[in-house]
């Protein structure tokens, strides 16, 4: 049985056809965008949380690596119900476009990139604190400092949320609706397939989106490496 | 690197009982310590004697439980203080970058960073290396980077932990040479050094430090020919436990 | 090679995105449907809404949901229209001023799916509280979507005719997901289930299930179309969503609904007028 099915998959690979090209263009639309604003939210925030001396601290720290594990389909109810035409923000009419599986999965992105961010940075700050404090850097001037020589090893956030906005299901289905050519991406149409009990389909498919995945890590992996041999 | 630091009145430092003991245990037993405008002045003494720590409370790292510090009669000013580690740090960037981070906090334009960190760059012998990366460089170049990244914040007093620690003998000449322009570029330094050859050639004046303590602080020539301690005669004579430099 | 890959890249992103931007212009053009797992995972959708497309202009965006979840969608003004399969409920939305109306659409019926073995003898059923009674008498595994559709809303309704409770039973299963789910959990481990036709009929992964018992008229499983009230939420498409009702019960919309089959079967069937 799963051999059968694996096989079948196989072939149906060799057959794929613009509307799989179609799909896999809005996952990775959806999932860069939403990277892309947690980039730019989740790596500062993890380093101000790294760097910055408040009362509070260990604790906020202990909710971001809590929220990593945050459900995807919590996330997407909670965004249902604030694009909802009924919700607060219903009146941008949001909800089962593009747009709203961005915002979703960029809510989804934000905690883990943050809390690697917060890890990664704080190993660095620990070594660089009291020279940057001697130089007279501002609180803000040593997060961009920061942020700027950790710029490598910060890839590994970036990856990260990367893979887990790729392959979360939950969140888009909710608020995406897997509506055809409009919403579709990877992961739901993946969940329809096996819903639909074409699971060499719905095989073929994840092989797609693992190899997707797995490619962008290699480029990011040969990146870090070139890097870090140019920077020491 | 022309024209010598401003600023108002920053010495005499005026050094007074200065205490630390972290944890119940006296690490600082109350230092006393006069600094002058100018000149070398070499920090002399067995490990453990506090020499680093002081270093650490006049550039505002540590703060004592007890004792004063006096900047020609006001607190210690807002800039004007460098200190260079044993360890400097280097940050993921080209040797340029590197040189030229000090001034991040003066917000000056990108272009007079640049002409500044070149001619510094070229003044400790690393102009050639501007674009390599600083991780890249050998010890005695990123100790140089890291006097050239202090010297051009044009310090008023500039703090030295041990900069020759692990350099072999051309390397701490040329960190010598450079440590020699800048105190002839007008700033006052205290250093940090095992190495007595060393102390010998740069110091002015010399403070031995034990047990949390200043002993004496002696014009150089005096130290090594009468010291007046018996602490300082037999660390001279090589009796206290150090680490061999020379 | 590198070349070609290369070039073929770049017609891939561009792809992307005039996809994107064709998207953009044709949104004015276009209505939210929710509706439910059955008419979307049959496969009656792809092959009805590209014909309607052609003649209006209009694209139709299916949100897939079980009946009950597309209803609460139209109640918060989600969705412009809506295509169920539970009367009960729709009726009780349009009475509670969430939908300006509903229409017979189309009906096609459910079946008892089970495995091939039968041993709660369900092929011997006389009507349909016989087939369900047996399979309670047997204490055969039975798989139940549990999700608030229609066609739970029928399931429920045929155990209550047929005086089981069979919740808190340690053979009925509650699943709380989609048709399709469902008959995957129910060939996975030789379990009874209820289906519309039209999902059983797309669906696969069958393995050793077969239809066990059909044909009573009380399988009749009718759906119904709701314009949801633009009065409640103006921003309803109101025009574009009543062409596509009007369409549907229109003489060609009932010949595309018609016209879908799968293997020679009608899936299927417009209602009467």
């Amino acid at each position: 049985m799963f051999a059968s099915t694996l096989t079948d998959a196989i072939r149906l690979l060799a057959t794929f056809d613009h509307r799989v090209a179609e799909i896999v263009g809005l996952s990775l639309q959806v999932s860069g965008g939403a990277v892309v604003l947690g980039t730019l939210i989740g790596l500062p925030l993890g380093a101000c949380i790294a760097v910055g001396r408040f009362p509070g601290k260990s604790g906020v720290s202990v909710l971001i690596n809590a929220l990593m594990g945050l459900p995807s389909v919590v996330v997407g109810v909670v965004v249902y119900l604030l694009l909802s035409r009924s919700g607060p923000f219903g009146a941008f009419g949001l909800l089962y476009t593009p747009l709203a599986m961005v915002a979703a999965q960029t809510l989804l992105v934000v905690p883990l990139m943050a809390a690697i961010a917060r890890q990664v940075v704080e190993d660095a700050w620990q070594r660089y604190a009291e020279e940057l404090q001697v130089m007279r850097f501002t609180w803000w001037q040593s997060v961009t400092t920061l942020l700027h020589d950790c710029r490598h090893s910060l890839l590994v956030a970036v990856l990260a949320g990367l893979g887990r906005a790729m392959s979360e299901v939950g969140a888009v289905m909710i608020v995406g609706g897997n509506i055809d050519r409009a919403t579709r991406v990877m992961t739901t149409a993946i969940a329809l397939e096996t819903s639909k009990g074409d699971l060499p389909l719905a095989i073929a498919l994840g092989i797609v989106l693992i190899a997707l995945i797995l490619a962008l890590n290699a480029v990011a992996f040969g990146l870090r490496h070139w890097a870090m041999r140019r920077y020491g | 690197m022309s024209g010598g630091p401003g600023g108002g009145a920053m010495f005499p430092i005026r050094v007074r009982g200065l205490c630390h003991a972290p944890n119940g245990r006296e690490l600082l037993s109350g230092v006393d310590l006069d600094l002058g405008d100018e000149g070398i002045t070499v920090l002399l003494g067995p490990n453990g004697a506090g020499k680093t720590l002081l270093l650490r409370a006049l550039c505002g790292l540590l703060v004592p439980c007890s004792g004063t510090l006096d900047w020609g009669g006001g607190a210690r000013p807002e800039r004007g203080v460098m200190m260079v580690f044993q360890n400097p740090m280097m940050l993921r960037a080209s040797v340029l970058a590197n040189a030229v981070l000090g001034l991040k906090p003066l917000n000056l334009s990108r272009h007079d960073c640049r002409g500044s960190g070149m001619a510094v760059l070229e003044r400790v012998g690393l102009a050639h290396r501007a674009h390599d990366s600083a991780r890249l460089l050998s010890g005695g170049e990123q100790q140089r980077l890291a006097l050239a990244r202090a010297w051009l914040t044009r310090p008023r007093l500039l703090l030295l932990d041990e900069p020759t620690a692990s350099l072999d003998p051309s390397a701490t000449a040329e960190v010598e040479r450079i440590v020699r322009e800048i105190r002839t570029d007008g700033t006052r330094i205290l250093m940090v050094t095992h190495n007595l050859g060393q102390a010998t050639r740069l110091a002015d004046d010399i403070v031995f430090m034990s047990g949390g303590r200043v002993h004496e602080h002696t014009p150089t020539r005096r130290f090594f020919s009468r010291p007046q301690s018996d602490e300082a005669r037999r660390f001279i004579q090589g009796e206290l436990p150090w680490r061999m430099s020379f | 090679m590198a070349h070609e890959l290369l070039k073929r890249i770049r017609v891939a992103v561009l792809g992307v995105v005039l996809a994107g931007a064709a998207q953009a212009a044709t949104a004015a053009e276009s209505i939210v449907l929710a509706s439910t797992t059955s008419t979307e995972q049959s496969g009656l959708f792809a092959h009805i809404l590209p014909i309607f497309e052609k003649t209006s202009g209009i694209s139709v965006k299916v949100v897939a949901l079980g009946t009950g979840q597309a209803l609460d969608v139209g109640r918060r003004g989600d969705a412009d229209a809506l295509l169920v399969h539970d009367r009960a409920a729709e009726d009780k939305f349009v009475a509670e001023g969430y939908g300006s109306y509903r229409r017979d659409v189309m009906y096609n019926d459910f079946v008892v799916v089970g495995p091939t073995a039968d041993p709660a003898a369900v092929r011997a059923s006389s009507d349909t509280s016989d087939a369900f009674r047996r399979i309670a008498g047997k204490a055969a595994t039975f798989i139940s979507r549990a999700d608030k559709s229609g066609t739970h809303a029928a399931e429920l309704r045929f155990w209550k005719a047929a005086a089981i409770e069979p919740v808190g039973q340690s053979w009925y299963k509650e699943a709380g997901t989609g048709m399709g789910p469902t008959l995957n959990m129910a060939a996975g481990v030789d379990a009874y289930t209820l289906s519309d036709r039209g999902t059983w009929a797309n669906f696969k992964n069958r393995q050793n299930l077969a239809i066990l018992y059909a044909g009573d008229p009380k399988l009749f499983n009718p759906y119904g179309a709701i314009l949801v009230n633009p009065d409640r939420h103006p921003h309803v498409k109101k025009a574009a969503a009543e062409r596509f009702i009007d369409w549907l019960t229109s003489d060609a919309g009932r010949e595309a609904i018609a016209s879908y089959r799968i293997g020679g079967e009608q899936l299927f069937f417009p209602s009467p007028r």
